[in-house]
């Protein structure tokens, strides 16, 4: 499986040569807005809708132009080259990048025209965040793109620094300050373990090139292997929100719903997913396999917390974000079943990109019609006054927990199979938590949808925080267009995909293994269903049949608490890594104090008391210059005379 | 000691050499200049400190026309103690007569230093003799100084004017140059100072040039008191105070407030009521 | 007698000379005190002419002389003008460059 990696790689031709362009269209268009300033912001959202559509376009006529069976190698330039360290800039384009690409240009197509009308709030700053969104696509793109781990690099942090912009949109506002920080020093600390697995592989094998890396690895040691592994998953845990690094995804909500849908959602936290696809052949190895069942735990165990903490929030876009913790936990799992899974894992990226993109565009219109309303419990009996949003939510729903032959149903089910599949009790707790985690799913979202768009309208004769009543409407066409779209591909992508993506990827990521389990395919499809049935279900009972209060319940449950407090995640985070290291700092600081600074001001201060002790002898009387004078006079004949005579 | 010693027997072994008429005047004239020395050194006035020098420089003259350098000796007296001393009385009339010094010494232990420096001072020069004379002879300035001959200044004239020709003429740019030098540092020239007429000093005062046209109120006016301590009164009763120097301490001013409002009509007047019979009087 | 004798007598007063230097504080004596160790200088050359027999000792005398006349012009001059100044002729009040 890894020969078709090491093999097969050709200089790119043809269409595949263009791809530079991809990523050039919205670096280019990101700069003229950016410097081009106040000058662009008539028709700055249509140049940055139009590079990505363009990007959008030429990824399509690549797809369709290129051969897949092999890997293009596409030289840009030399890019870093010192001593023996020799990185180029180049791309790569195979079935694995151009998957993401079409992804990333499409779904980002569609979320740049959206915000078209969404940001028309916002007038004077619109070219601003459309030259972020840009910037953001065109990190993203190499990001995907790239044939060596440096450049992919290099897009993880380009497209953490637009994250960090976007997040911070808000700049005025405390919450998205500190959320944009916070988003941002948890990937770095992600950043570090990738930066060091890129470091270990250049020590280790001379390169970080996907194909001398790929070639190299085979013969590497357990230790290395695992090492790196892990480092990886650092890496995929940082910017992929998954446990333990998960708490900066939610509050990362803290910026426009386009960009939770863009960024948040669809693309760039599935990048730890490409980041472990993409190292297949590392983690296929046979000493990798502990690496691998770290990356199942992490998977297993964000898809429990993701769910836990969404059926207790109460924030719109909170129980989406949680949500997209918990279908990414999926991915991670998938894909750290290895050749079992890494398909099912892309796939499920796939039909998750397009389901949870129109959700949060979904929330998005949902809380521009509501002044920015984002508390559910202020919501309710939208259907009848957003009837396009409503229905293009609930396909994303529908889709989302799994309903038969819409697209999750496909990705997950696959998934929670493959999961199934493993032997002895892994497969049985995988499989289970998977399972669970499908109920729960349905659990949470059925309450999301009863809260949001059926039962009562609880927003009648409530004012928003800025004192406005509420006047919900129907978004305008630009942001209903994509809605549309979107629902349309969570319907139907789920089927095409599943027929011809596996096949697809096959000479990026290799054959999927089948697996057989316990149970048949056909049984776990049922299953799952009927699990994800119970959980929507239950919902209803709860919330569907009796009236919800407007303010949240206060004496509730343990397990309802700790799930509103994230499951202690930031409490954990605080006491682990918070406080200590600002005990650290203060520890470090007052060494610095009394024992650095104490030394060289210490110093200083001997030299200065002694200069000025010593200065006392300049009285600028003559006569005491005069003395001493003669002393020295003395001295000097009484060592002539020495010398002469003794 | 082992120097001292030396310089005893070398004084011995030469004792032959010198006629008993120097000798004579050696022991006439040495301690006359070293009395002469100490006593500059230890006059409280500066113009003794002046005669005891000229009396150490007569001597020390006539010692330099005993050891064969009459020359020498003669610009010693006319030159040095005529013309040089007598400058310095010159100067000491001018500035520092009366500054007589204190007894009192403000540099802790600059006496006691000087003393023990000077004496190891002369212990190292007398050291260094003693080492340096041993088996010197007197060779004598018969051969230069002989009568038939240019005698002494005719030989040191041909020495200045031949071997030490550029040296000499060096000095007499040296002498120019200290010439300009008195001349510019003594030099006061009173009409730099810029003294403006009255005239001029009008205009100056109201072009603004000053802090106000007006010399400033002199203290006194309509006050109480002659003191210049004493604010003069404006019009209306109330204190000037540009009339009061900063210098002055103005709390008189304030003290005489009170005589200052009594004087106003300013101050507590008393009741116009007071001086109305009282009632009970009336009745 | 020795021509000897000389030369202690000049260290002696050259000796007194710069004690008085350091010890007094009228700027008009210390110069005084200057002259003193110049002119013990002076007989010192003059004894070593003639000890040598030789006149170059005393021709450097006389340079001495011109050289010690030009100084007290100067000298004297720059201390008639810290005088005007400064109202002054102690060398310890001159003490402005100090610390």
């Amino acid at each position: 499986m890894t020969t078709t990696l090491a093999e097969g790689v050709v200089d790119a031709s043809g269409a595949a040569s263009a791809a530079w362009l991809l990523l050039a269209l919205p670096a280019l268009g990101a700069a003229v807005l950016l410097i081009g300033g106040r000058r662009t912001d008539k028709w700055g959202h249509l140049l940055g809708s139009g590079t990505v559509i363009a990007a959008f376009a030429l990824a399509v006529v690549t797809f369709f132009g290129t051969d897949f069976a092999q890997q293009h190698n596409l030289h840009l330039w030399d890019w870093i080259s010192v001593n023996q360290l020799v990185i180029d800039f180049g791309l790569r384009i195979d079935a694995l990048s151009i998957t993401f690409v079409l992804l990333i240009t499409g779904v980002g197509s569609l979320i740049h025209i959206y915000s078209i009308g969404y940001m028309n709030h916002e007038l004077r700053d619109r070219r601003r965040f459309f030259a972020y969104l840009n910037l953001f696509v065109s990190a993203m793109l190499l990001l995907v793109l790239g044939n060596s781990f440096v450049t992919l690099y290099f897009g993880w942090e380009g497209v953490g620094l637009a994250s960090y912009l976007l997040i911070g949109w808000y700049q005025g506002k405390d919450f998205a300050a500190t959320a944009a920080k916070k988003a941002f020093l948890m990937n770095r600390v992600g950043d570090v373990g990738l930066a060091l697995a890129i470091f270990l592989m250049f020590k280790n094998f001379g390169s970080t090139q996907y194909t001398e890396v790929f070639a190299a690895v085979g013969d590497a040691p357990t230790g290395l292997i695992v090492a790196i592994g892990l480092l990886l998953l650092l890496g995929a845990c940082g910017k992929s929100g998954q446990f333990p690094l998960q708490a900066w995804l939610p509050d990362a909500m803290a910026g426009p719903t386009p960009v939770s849908a863009l960024i948040h959602a669809a693309t760039m936290v599935t990048a730890g997913v490409y980041l472990i696809a993409r190292s297949s052949p590392i983690y296929s190895l046979p000493q990798a396999a502990d690496a691998r069942l770290v990356v199942m735990i992490i998977g297993a165990v964000t898809i429990l917390i993701g769910c836990v903490i969404g059926c207790a929030y109460d924030d719109f876009k909170k129980v989406l974000a949680y949500s997209t913790v918990s279908q990414i936990g999926y991915m991670i799992l998938a894909v750290g079943l290895g050749p079992a899974g890494y398909a099912f894992g892309i796939l499920h990226l796939i039909t998750h990109g397009f389901f949870k993109a129109g959700l949060f565009l979904g929330a998005g219109s949902v809380m521009h019609a509501m002044n920015d309303e984002g508390d559910i419990r202020r919501l309710g009996g939208l259907w009848k006054k957003m009837p396009i949003t409503f229905w293009t939510w609930t396909l994303g729903y529908l889709a989302l927990i799994g309903f038969p032959f819409l697209s999750g149903f496909f990705s997950k089910d696959e998934i929670i199979n493959a999961a199934l599949g493993q032997e002895g009790p892994r497969g049985w707790i995988f499989g289970g938590v998977a399972l669970l985690g499908a109920g729960l799913t349905a659990f949470y979202m059925t309450r999301l949808l009863i809260l949001v768009f059926l039962g009562k309208a609880r927003w009648t004769g409530l004012k928003s925080a800025d004192g406005k009543d509420y006047h919900p409407h129907e978004s305008p066409t630009t942001m209903t267009v994509p809605m549309i779209i979107l629902a349309v591909g969570s319907v139907a992508g789920g089927f095409i995909l599943s027929m011809v993506l596996p096949d697809f990827l096959v000479p990026a990521i290799g054959e999927v293994q089948e697996t057989h389990g316990a149970l048949s395919h056909t049984m776990v499809g049922i299953l799952a269903v009927a699990i994800s049935a119970i959980g929507a279900g239950i919902a209803y009972l709860i919330f569907g049949r009796s009236e919800q209060p407007v303010e949240r319940p206060q004496r509730v449950t343990f397990a309802v608490r700790a799930a509103r407090a994230d499951l202690f995640g930031n409490h954990l985070n605080e006491a682990l890594f918070a406080r200590p290291g600002t005990w650290l700092t203060r520890a470090l600081v007052y060494v610095d104090n009394r024992g650095v600074d104490g030394l060289v001001n210490g110093i200083a201060a001997g030299l200065g008391g002694s200069s000025g002790r010593l200065r006392r002898t300049q009285t600028g009387f003559v006569r005491s210059y005069a003395l001493s004078m003669l002393g020295g006079s003395i001295l000097v004949v009484a060592a002539l005379l020495v010398v002469r005579f003794a | 000691m082992s120097a001292a010693l030396i310089l005893a027997q070398d004084l011995a072994q030469q004792s032959a050499t010198l006629s008993t008429g120097e000798a004579v005047a050696f022991w006439v004239l040495g301690p006359v200049a070293l009395a002469g020395g100490l006593g500059m050194v230890f006059a409280r006035n500066a113009v003794h400190s002046a005669l005891f020098l000229v009396m150490t420089m007569l001597s020390l003259g006539c010692l330099y026309i005993v050891q064969q350098a009459p020359f020498l000796g003669l610009v010693q007296i006319v030159v040095y103690t005529g013309a040089i001393m007598m400058l310095f009385l010159f100067v000491l009339m001018l500035v520092g007569r009366d500054a007589s010094d204190s007894v009192v010494e403000v540099l802790r232990g600059q006496r006691l230093w000087a003393g023990v420096l000077g004496v190891g001072l002369a212990v190292l020069i007398v050291a260094a003799l003693a080492r340096s004379l041993e088996g010197v002879s007197d060779q004598g300035l018969a051969e230069e100084n002989a009568a038939t001959g240019p005698g002494n200044v005719g030989n040191i004239g041909r020495l200045i004017f031949t071997d030490y020709l550029f040296p000499f003429e060096l000095t007499s740019a040296l002498l120019i140059t200290a010439a300009v030098g008195a001349m510019i540092l003594g030099y006061v020239d009173r009409h730099t100072r810029g003294r403006k007429t009255q005239k001029e000093l009008v205009e100056a005062r109201f072009r603004g040039e000053h802090d106000r046209p007006s010399p400033l109120p002199g203290p006194g006016v309509f006050a109480t008191s002659h003191s210049v301590a004493t604010p003069a009164l404006l019009p209306d009763g109330s204190v000037a105070p540009e009339s009061l120097s900063r210098l002055i301490d103005s709390t008189a001013a304030d003290k005489l407030d009170a005589e200052r409002k009594s004087v106003a009509g300013t101050g507590p007047q008393a009741e116009s009521r007071a001086l109305a019979p009282r009632e009970e009087e009336a009745e | 007698m020795t021509p000897t004798y000389y030369l202690l007598l000049s260290a002696l007063l050259f000796t007194i000379g710069a004690v008085g230097v350091l010890v007094r504080r009228n700027a008009i004596v210390v110069f005084m005190c200057i002259e003193l160790m110049l002119n013990a200088v002076n007989l010192t050359l003059v004894t070593f002419a003639r000890l040598n027999g030789d006149l170059h000792g005393q021709v450097m005398g006389f340079f001495v002389m011109v050289v010690a006349a030009a100084e007290v012009v100067v000298g004297l001059a720059i201390i008639l003008s810290i005088f005007r100044t400064r109202r002054t002729a102690s060398v310890d009040d001159s003490n402005l460059l100090k610390y």
